[in-house]
């Protein structure tokens, strides 16, 4: 096993070759080195070594109990609550904003000894698909610092990639781990709706919104999975079905199992180079034995629509707190009216004012019924979609992007943007588990190929990964080295 | 259907964002695009489907009727941009 | 021509138009914690934010999780007032910015509301009046707002205090069936007393836990169709409810008279002028943007929870006065006294259990208990000497071991500090005198000593008796039977 994974590292802290202080350390200096491509905001010194002291506590009183992630550095999406650390979720508005409380998924890391060192870099309030949107400067791309990490989770992505840390939170509301993560060429999963709590992570769209890690190997990524998983009575739509134990499925294999590959996937725009690494994807899943056929998902096309009313419908009201009464950006006028819109005006960026603003239009009056009541309509078809594919396979393998990374500033029109989510957007509307994986590289840039499950069929999803990355190499791949950069190993 | 500039206007106001003059018809031209895109939802016929309620089909989630601790005053305004002793404090509200 | 003139007084008003009165009243339920976290419902009297959490204040990254027993209280109301419970039901996100809503929504219910198509019914002056319910549904309150100076219009800050924030509110609509103010405050007196009955609600309107507002427009009478709606709110009291609507029936009336038109606008009620004031100039006009609130699973109440809650259910004012009548023979006057709060009807059965006759025990309760409990400010569930002790009291009245009077004087001595009436009567001596021989004695003593009452009484005055009685009531130190005295008194004098 490689030495820079969670497993890895737990084994070299059991051996007492190293201790969580160490190791946190060398993950600071590691993130410190790919400062130029910005994906950290800020560092969380206290925090880690307190966390430190703990796991060391743990390991040795308790070395048999303490868990996978006990002593084991990490960084997380700034849009995740910690009592005591400055979370701004991108943007101005929230800057200085200290939660007196903090999340339940991040708490369940905690619990379990892990050590956070740092908070990343994300596009504002989780909107956007390459990092540019953070009100504090974009993130690059390890792999090639002039294009982009992928969004919105882009410095969550890019600090795994780098080797920085192990692995790191993000969150995913249309695609935003599995696509930075197919963009930088690690693992990124997103869990069943309601299969994580949403409790403590500043919403964007409540009912698309998950917490998911991103990892070098499907493996951590389900040891991060098994710790922040499970009910919570904090969270209302947080899934009260037990959390089937992954370790059992994950090295069962693929043979015997049915994969269906949705024809409608295959011919959204994908770049030669994209298309040739999935398909030798398909092809070296068949030699393992699973059967591969083809599915439709017919309303695939209308997926993006829907996602763009619910998505900012639900967000215009969710991002309504931020009014400078309580907390966050205030500017002062002399009328609350004024005081409202300087704030807003001033304190969101463009895009998130535009999300707003189409959500606010979604739901206005005398437009509720074309826009928002259809759309929740035409997401049960999408549902149902998929859930008449999955009578006829176990799981559906197919491109997590059309492309690759793309350069900075490349995109500035928003639509264009949006489309890069297309093959994403619909496991978050269907509510499904969903993970990227490392599938190959087209001009010397990432590809991944995207595995998506039924609703609570995380483990299955993460088996078929594993057996696909078992049997390639490419997440062992790292970025090429950079001048100045250090690793955590 | 194109949007028009005073929708712009009307839907900033009800959400409360200043935009400035400029803004205002950048903006128009990105929404409009974009909702012309999004208009293709209706083509969709949805006649025989129910919309959504809870895409992971729960209901009845709730907790007893419980007091927990609260937080104390100190941490509730510790974020306030405005406050005058124990109370967060707002300019002048004109209905 | 009718004399419709500027200044028509409310009867004048009342003989040309009809009002119709819808009104809307919002209760906070009397559960232990707010509608969607653990922080207190009961926040009267603490310092200010000293009673939120995260979740009420409505901080990024917090959700909100339902009552259950919010719930219940309101299927339990709707149960009440006769609606029906539809099995589907959900939450909505109602969209506005203020200051004393944190999350720049307030969690209520839109288009599938807990219940439904119900109705109140009740008397005034004989009539009876059935109003409709259209709905009962919960959704959470707002903070509270402190304007500088008291006037917001005025003010150039206000400050925010968000313990009320989240408190679980529940909104009764009603259907605009009521005609006149008197049917509107007898709507209200009805609907609060059934609410403090089942336990939901404290029915206090000065704290606002009981709110009201009402929707009024005027028609001529004898026309089926609705005239313009005003919305009157800020009305504090029972009273001022009678007093805004009156006022408002004749400004209304006075207007179409003048034949102007009435604007459609929201008033609010001002004690201190005895008028309502427009509250328009609302530059922008609310677009609440409902929409299903993703936080939150939709609620599905089957048959079993409606009829546990329905077998939960107190027994309602109506009944209660039903079968006071039909048990203990109470008048249908007395039964409405002693219902009007449903503690005082459990004293009464309280006394009656103990063996008190349920005539005397409503004598008591209605006459000098009530009066006690208005002057001390303290009911008699809550007396030192409480429902038991006055048991033990009322006892010794009726089994002639003291006289009425001494009752009175040992209610108002025991009634804070509380004690053993029966054992007070022993080691004060208070006993009533009623033994024959010492009555006829004392009678003889009387008469012997008070000649010239006797010969006035003797002579046709009757109230010449009452000075005789006097007499051996001050030698008794008011302990004779003054029935008896009076009666032998009589026999000897007849003579």
């Amino acid at each position: 096993m490689s030495s820079d994974t969670v497993a890895g590292l737990g084994a070299r802290l059991r051996r007492g070759e190293t201790d969580p202080a160490e190791l946190a350390g060398r993950a600071r200096g590691a993130l410190e080195s790919i400062a130029d491509l910005h994906p950290v905001l800020r560092y969380t010194d206290d925090l880690a070594e307190r966390q430190a002291r703990r796991a060391a506590r743990m390991l040795a009183e308790s070395p048999a109990t303490a868990g996978p992630l006990c002593g084991i550095p990490f960084a997380y999406k700034d849009v995740l609550c910690v009592e005591g650390v400055e979370t701004s979720a991108g943007s101005k508005i929230l800057q200085g904003f200290i939660p007196p409380y903090t999340g339940t998924a991040l708490g369940r890391l905690l619990d379990a000894g892990a050590v956070p060192v740092a908070v990343t870099n994300c596009d504002e309030f989780a909107m956007g698909s390459s990092n540019e949107n953070s009100a504090y400067g974009p993130v690059g791309n390890p792999w090639d610092g002039s294009r982009v990490p992928g969004g919105s989770s882009g410095g969550s992505a890019a600090v795994v990639a780098a080797g920085a840390v192990p692995f790191s939170l993000g969150t995913d509301t249309g695609g935003s781990i599995r696509q930075p993560a197919s963009f930088c060429g690690v693992a990124g999963f997103k869990p069943t709706y309601g299969r994580v709590s949403r409790y403590g992570l500043i919403a964007f769209a409540s009912s698309l919104d998950q917490i998911g890690p991103f990892a070098r190997s499907v493996d951590d990524v389900a040891s991060v999975f098994t710790a922040i998983a499970g009910h919570d009575p904090r969270d209302s739509t947080s899934s009260p079905t037990a959390v089937e134990p992954v370790g059992e499925q994950l090295g069962k294999g693929v043979a015997g199992l049915r994969l269906g590959i949705p024809r409608e996937y295959m011919a959204e725009g994908l770049e030669p180079g994209v298309l040739s690494a999935v398909q030798a994807a398909f092809a070296l899943l068949e030699k393992l034995g699973a059967t591969l056929e083809e599915v439709s998902l017919p309303s695939t096309e209308a997926a993006l629509s829907t996602y763009y009313i619910i998505a900012p419908a639900e967000c215009s009201a969710n991002l309504a707190r931020m009014d400078g009464v309580r907390f966050g950006l205030h500017i002062d006028r002399p009328s609350l009216t004024d005081t409202y819109l300087e704030t807003r005006g001033q304190g969101f960026g463009p895009e998130v004012k535009r999300r707003i603003m189409l959500g606010t239009y979604a739901l206005s009056s005398g437009y509720y019924d074309a826009y928002y009541r259809q759309a929740q309509k035409v997401r049960t078809l999408i549902a149902e979609e998929f859930d008449r594919a999955f009578e006829k396979v176990d799981a559906l393998v197919c491109p997590t992007s059309p492309i690759v990374a793309f350069p900075k500033g490349a995109k500035s029109d928003p639509l264009s943007m949006y489309l890069c989510d297309v093959l994403t957007l619909p496991v978050n509307l269907a509510g499904l588990p969903g993970i990227s994986v490392p599938c190959g590289l087209s001009e010397g840039l990432p590809v991944g190929l995207q595995v998506i499950g039924p609703r609570l069929q995380d483990a299955r999803v993460l088996r078929v990964a594993r057996a696909y990355e078992q049997a390639t190499a490419w997440h062992t791949q790292t970025a090429p080295p950079r001048a100045g950069a250090g690793r955590l190993a | 259907m194109t949007l028009e500039r005073d929708q712009v206007v009307h839907v900033a106001m009800l959400a409360r964002l200043g935009l400035g003059e400029a803004d205002v018809e950048r903006y128009r031209e990105q929404l409009d695009a974009i909702l012309s895109h999004v208009d293709r939802l209706q083509q969709v016929d949805t006649s025989q489907v129910a919309e959504t309620a809870q895409v992971g089909g729960l209901v009845n989630a709730w907790r007893e009727d419980e007091r927990r601790e609260c937080l104390p005053v100190e941490a509730a305004l510790a974020n306030a941009p405005h406050r005058r002793r124990d109370h967060f404090e707002v300019g002048a509200i004109q209905e | 021509m009718t004399t419709a003139s500027a200044v028509s007084t409310l009867e004048q008003v009342l003989e040309r138009y009809e009002p119709v009165i819808g009104l809307e009243v919002h209760g906070q339920l009397l559960t232990r914690s707010k509608m969607f976290c653990g922080c207190s419902a009961d926040y009267i009297g603490s310092p200010p934010n000293s009673n939120t959490c995260p979740v009420c204040l409505g901080l990024p990254g917090v959700l909100p999780v339902i009552n259950r027993v919010a719930v219940e209280y309101v299927v339990r109301t709707a149960l009440a007032l006769n609606c029906e419970i539809p099995e589907d039901s959900k939450f909505d996100r109602k969209n506005y910015f203020y200051p004393d809503l944190p999350k720049g929504y307030q969690i209520s219910q839109w288009d599938m509301p807990l219940s439904r198509n119900g109705h109140l019914t009740f008397t005034v002056d004989g009539e009876e009046v059935r109003c409709g319910i259209t709905r009962v549904h919960l959704e959470e309150d707002t903070g509270t707002l402190q304007h500088a100076g008291d006037i917001l219009q005025q003010a150039r800050s206000s400050v925010v205090d968000l313990n009320r924030a989240g408190v679980p509110l529940m909104e009764i609509v009603g259907e605009p069936d009521l005609r006149g103010s008197e049917q509107a405050r007898e709507y209200l007196v009805r609907l609060r007393q059934i609410l403090v009955y089942i336990g939901v609600n404290d029915g206090n309107l000065e704290q606002g836990s009981f709110r009201c507002d009402a929707n009024i427009s005027l028609r001529r009478r004898g026309e089926t169709g609705l005239g313009a709606k005003v919305e009157v709110k800020n009305m504090n009291s029972f009273r001022a409810v009678q007093r805004a609507l009156d006022f408002e029936i004749v400004r209304q009336g006075r207007l179409l008279d003048q034949g102007a038109t009435i604007p459609q606008e929201t008033r609010g009620w001002v004690e201190a002028k005895g008028a309502t004031i427009s509250q328009r100039s609302k530059e922008y006009a609310h677009d609440y943007r409902y929409f299903p609130e993703p936080d939150l699973p939709p609620l599905h109440l089957g048959a079993d929870f409606v009829e546990r809650v329905r077998a939960g259910l107190p027994e309602l004012p109506q009944q209660l006065v039903a079968r006071l009548q039909r048990e203990h023979g109470l008048s249908a006057y007395d039964a409405a006294i002693l219902s009007a709060e449903r503690e005082d009807a459990r004293a009464f059965e309280a006394l009656v259990a103990a063996g008190v006759p349920a005539k005397a025990a409503a004598n008591w309760l209605m006459g000098e208990v009530a009066r006690l409990s208005r002057e001390t400010r303290v009911a008699i569930q809550r007396s030192g000497l409480g429902v038991e002790g006055l048991a033990a009291l009322i006892t010794l009245v009726e089994g002639g071991s003291i006289n009425g009077s001494t009752a009175k004087e040992l209610l108002e001595e025991l009634y804070l500090p509380g004690g053993d009436p029966a054992a007070l009567v022993g080691e004060r001596g208070l006993a009533q005198v009623s033994d024959q021989a010492e009555l006829e004695r004392l009678v003889d003593a009387a008469i012997a000593q008070n000649p010239e009452a006797v010969a006035d009484f003797r002579g046709g005055r009757e109230q010449a008796l009452q000075r005789l009685v006097g007499g051996v009531m001050k030698a008794t130190q008011g302990r004779a039977d003054a029935r008896a005295v009076s009666s032998l008194l009589r026999e000897r004098l007849a003579r």
